[in-house]
């Protein structure tokens, strides 16, 4: 399938993206993380002003949006690897914080691969103001679709 | 938020805390893919991925990345971490244990601010990489 390039720099419509501690608690559980912080409101507000998130909460974002908000390749979901994820981190991110992530396509290309035969590459960024209008975030993915399955 | 550690006491080489995540499980997938709305189905749906002739599910690379950015906010402080960038090499497979660890590589002073960076990395049972990243956090 020829890649199409006219999709770089396309972006989506902004969205709403209030950070809720049960959802922050819930996702320091799933990646094995007791950290107090994420669980002792009035220790987190002695030690970080309030509940931080971990550093990459903010990849819930990507999963929750309307199509929209998040412009795609169409990628074979049998085929599709994450390559690479990077997360700048400019200002502290609280529970009661509620961003405006917009994102963004900012490259496409492909790569002849070994075992997978050729790959498709795709780099999405979004970036995250709070409701003070401040850039707290940017988040970077770069997404792969494999010529084959990918076993192990 | 004050950072947790000292620009002057930190040297280059210094290991960070090691964190072992042990027997890996299907419902570590299953509880990440609530927690973050990755319903992708090669993490949880045996028949899916059977079909498309993997063995089993296999861990969301970003379940292992949370697992070992657990590295840096245990060395430097939730709310401390400026960047951090994983590279995905290799599954994590039920019945896995993984060890995440990492080191300082470079102290530099930017805008006021004091910052250390180094590499972390996630070594499966059999000494395999299967994440591994570079990071920024901040120091007073």
């Amino acid at each position: 399938m020829a890649i199409d390039k006219s999709v770089i720099g396309k972006t989506g419509k902004p969205f709403t993206m209030p950070i809720e501690w049960s959802k922050v608690r819930e996702f320091a559980r799933a990646i094995r993380d007791p950290n107090p912080v994420y669980f002792d409101p009035e220790l987190a507000k002695k030690e970080c002003g309030g509940i931080p998130v971990p550093p990459t909460f903010l990849q819930i974002a990507a999963f929750w949006q309307d199509s929209d908000s998040m412009p795609t390749v169409h990628f074979d979901l049998r085929r599709i690897l994450h390559g690479e994820q990077e997360f700048e981190l400019y200002k502290p991110i609280l529970v009661g914080d509620v961003l405006t992530g917009t994102a963004r396509i900012a490259d496409v290309y492909e790569r002849e691969g070994g075992r997978g035969g050729k790959m498709t590459f795709m780099v999405t960024e979004i970036e995250y103001k709070n409701q003070r209008g401040e850039k707290v975030a940017l988040a970077r993915s770069t997404l792969i679709e494999t010529g084959q399955a990918v076993s192990g | 938020m004050a950072p947790k550690i000292k620009y002057e006491s930190v040297k280059i080489g210094d290991a960070l805390p090691t964190i072992t995540i042990d027997n890996v499980s299907r419902a570590d997938f299953v509880r990440y893919a609530g927690a973050s709305g990755d319903f992708v189905p090669l993490h949880y749906d045996q028949t899916f991925v059977e079909a498309a002739g993997i063995p089993t599910v296999f861990a969301q690379g970003m379940w292992t990345a949370g697992c070992l950015s657990r590295t840096l906010t245990d060395f430097a402080g939730a709310g401390n971490v400026r960047r951090y960038k994983v590279r995905f090499a290799r599954q994590v497979w039920p019945g896995d244990t993984l060890t995440c660890r990492g080191k300082v590589t470079g102290k530099t002073e930017k805008d006021g601010e004091k910052l250390i960076e180094g590499e972390v990395e996630v070594l499966n049972q059999k000494g395999e990489t299967t994440v591994r990243g570079n990071f920024t956090v901040l120091a007073s």
